[in-house]
């Protein structure tokens, strides 16, 4: 039983290096990250999410980004369980004012060279929740951003679109300096 | 008559309050309500704060009414002193109201984190927060206990919350939770906005259950201003509620038992839940099907095709699934890991009037389909599903049985449709509506008022984890540390939709 469960995963992929002609779109995404990757971080990125202050909708599409379907490991972009191990910060959410220090801390502990990613409408300039006495207005108000990933939340197809741009930015551009 | 009517009659019912009764009680009856809850006799649903007046929701049986007291010089007697599931709520009301609860045992501000210097959360006078940054965790004391801190930010992609354990070596002694990190402020940006912009507002307070809180939300309006949305707009409301459960039990399932290092289950269950929001997208246009119910109804339409995307779907599960629950239940590793992990035991569920898998996984046998029910649920045919071991393994199995059930629902959906319009225009009317949906992690409360105007004058949304995160305290217990990623993902309870 488990052995026909386990060949039904990796016989049939749904993840085809080919993918089917409906999905052309995902497919140019896909060798193109690929491309991008290996030529700049020699096929490693490595992403620590950091939610500050999102529904959790975002989460949710970034998880998704790990499924069969989408398997951003296949390009060599990983998740990470620290920021010491981080290239990029994935970060979603208003920036809330209680989560401000956690956010900074997180930034400081991640080692150069590295770059921000804010992922959805209220990351960018705290979207619905703007104005808000308990918010900041979006990330870039309190960390240098180099992409902005809008969308509420953003499909893992944009996901993976903001990722490819993150790589063209980042590879012609040279390390931040601290 | 149950004894809240009973209660209830003997005080004027507020006009305009749907589509259960409102009255102003007096200082005595709402100590009386203290100890109605403390005995179990009722159910605590909710309890917020308001310009000068806090309002509890109870439950007897399937009667609902909302308590309200005058604050006399900013002061109520605290409902906590009798019945510790308020503990948290007036700690909130604190923070955001000043309104002083009279007998409250822990008075450490929860939300409030110090860090709202320049601003005033709800109606609290103005003036600086609380300054004291400083947390003072309940103390655990013995022999070779020592502390581990995690969070704000975990390791995973989740929520960011603090938990603080004392343990025994491996073995857990206490944990207590720190919420509020990602406190937005939404209950303010409710006041005050259109319909638009609060249903919005409404459907990102947890965005895994933005259906369920629009629903609410939708529902709680629509009982202000003394209208009813067409049936098919129930029906269709109905459809995502139930894609949305669909999609978030797939998800959780695999979860856990990722969290038992069982990463097959959680690859099969993350495929099925990405072919959920597929059909979601291709039925309403989002995958999380974001911002589709509003007050007066639904926003879009499902035709001939859009409606064979979910039936494709409800195939494609049926096939699949069954395997699924097979391998869950036959892979010894992993039922070693979930059976008689993290239990909680049926008083607490009861007490806590925790709603969804959690109390129903602890025999608490209770589903706002049910009770109080909503359209168009009397008309479909399911079952709740109830068990009474109450660990990890048992709060899998509710979510597998109603997985099972949603798919029967689906099916009575879409094979029942009822044909017509999908919105009516909704009055521009003052009033007050309260209203209590199921979602997938729990009953979602919300109250509200409108202004005349048709804005929102105040609105509360309380999510199921105000009443599930102290039970997960509870059920932690005596468990070794390594297995808190399994006990916390078969609760799943939202940071977002609990810190608001």
């Amino acid at each position: 039983m488990r052995r026909l469960l386990f060949n039904s995963v990796v016989r049939a992929p749904l993840t085809e290096p080919a993918p089917p002609a409906d999905d052309a779109a995902l497919a140019e995404l896909a060798a193109s990250v690929e491309r991008n990757a290996r030529r700049r971080l020699g096929r490693s990125l490595a992403i620590r999410e950091v939610d500050a202050g999102s529904c959790n909708g975002c989460e949710l599409e970034i998880h998704a980004l790990n499924n069969a379907f989408y398997d951003l490991e296949r390009f060599g972009i990983r998740f990470v369980a620290s920021p010491r191990h981080a290239d990029v910060l994935l970060v979603t959410g208003p920036v809330t004012k209680n989560m401000r220090t956690a956010l900074t801390r997180t930034y400081a502990a991640t080692p150069e060279p590295k770059w921000v990613v804010a992922v959805g409408d209220c990351a960018f300039d705290g979207g619905v929740f703007a104005a808000s006495y308990a918010v900041d207005s979006g990330v870039s108000s309190l960390l240098p951003v180099d992409l902005h990933i809008r969308g509420c939340p953003p499909s893992p197809e944009q996901l993976l679109r903001g990722l490819l741009t993150l790589l063209q930015t980042s590879a012609r551009s040279e390390r931040r300096q601290p | 008559m149950s004894l809240l009517l009973h209660l209830i009659n003997q005080f004027r019912h507020t006009p305009g309050h749907g589509p259960w009764p409102r009255v102003t009680v007096d200082e005595a009856t709402w100590r009386l309500a203290g100890e109605h809850l403390a005995v179990g006799r009722w159910s605590l649903l909710g309890l917020w704060g308001d310009a000068d007046v806090v309002h509890a929701a109870v439950l007897e049986g399937d009667d609902m009414a909302v308590l309200s007291l005058d604050c006399v010089a900013g002061a109520f007697p605290s409902l906590s002193q009798y019945h510790a599931p308020a503990l948290r709520l007036e700690r909130t009301i604190r923070d955001l109201w000043g309104l002083e609860p009279q007998g409250l045992t822990d008075r450490r501000p929860w939300l409030d984190h110090g860090r709202w210097v320049d601003d005033d959360p709800i109606h609290r006078g103005g003036g600086a927060t609380t300054t004291d940054t400083e947390y003072r965790f309940l103390a655990a004391e013995g022999e070779s206990l020592h502390e581990i801190p995690v969070g704000p930010v975990h390791a995973g992609i989740i929520e960011p919350g603090h938990f603080r354990f004392s343990a025994n070596g491996e073995t857990v002694v206490r944990l207590e939770a720190r919420l509020g990190y990602v406190h937005k402020g939404i209950e303010r940006l409710m006041a005050g906005s259109d319909l638009e912009r609060a249903s919005m507002l409404a459907g990102r307070c947890s965005g895994d259950s933005t259906v369920a809180y629009a629903l609410a939300f939708a529902r709680a309006t629509e009982a202000a201003a003394g209208l009813e949305a067409p049936a098919r707009a129930h029906w269709l409301r109905a459809l995502m509620a139930e894609l949305e459960r669909l999609a978030n039990h797939l998800g959780d399932i695999g979860a856990i038992c990722n969290d038992a290092a069982f990463a097959l289950m959680h690859t099969n269950c993350g495929i099925l839940r990405e072919r959920v929001l597929r059909a979601a997208y291709d039925c309403f246009g989002h995958r999380l099907m974001r911002d589709r119910i509003v007050p007066g109804g639904v926003t879009v339409d499902i035709d001939a095709r859009r409606e064979e995307a979910t039936r494709a779907l409800i195939v494609e599960i049926e096939r699949r699934f069954p395997a699924l629950i097979e391998l869950y239940d036959n892979t010894a590793s992993l039922q070693d890991r979930t059976v008689g992990t993290g239990i909680l035991n049926h008083q607490l569920a009861k007490q806590y009037a925790a709603g969804g898998y959690v109390g129903r996984a602890s025999g608490r046998d209770f589903d706002a389909r049910r009770i109080p029910g909503y359209s168009p649920y009397a008309d479909l045919e399911f079952s709740i599903p109830v068990l009474d071991q109450g660990d990890v393994n048992a709060r899998v199995w509710i979510r597998i049985r109603e997985i099972e059930q949603s798919l029967a629902i689906l099916t009575q959906l879409l094979d029942g449709l009822p044909p017509g319009a999908v919105r009516t225009n909704l009055p521009r009317r003052g009033g007050e509506g309260l209203a209590l949906v199921e979602g997938f992690r729990g009953d979602v409360l919300v109250w509200l008022r409108l202004a005349e105007d048709a804005t929102v004058r105040r609105c509360h949304l309380r999510d199921p984890s105000w009443f599930q995160w102290p039970l997960l305290e509870a059920a932690i217990e005596g468990n070794i540390v390594a297995d808190f990623p399994l006990c916390n993902k078969s609760f799943n309870c939202s940071y977002s939709g609990h810190d608001l």
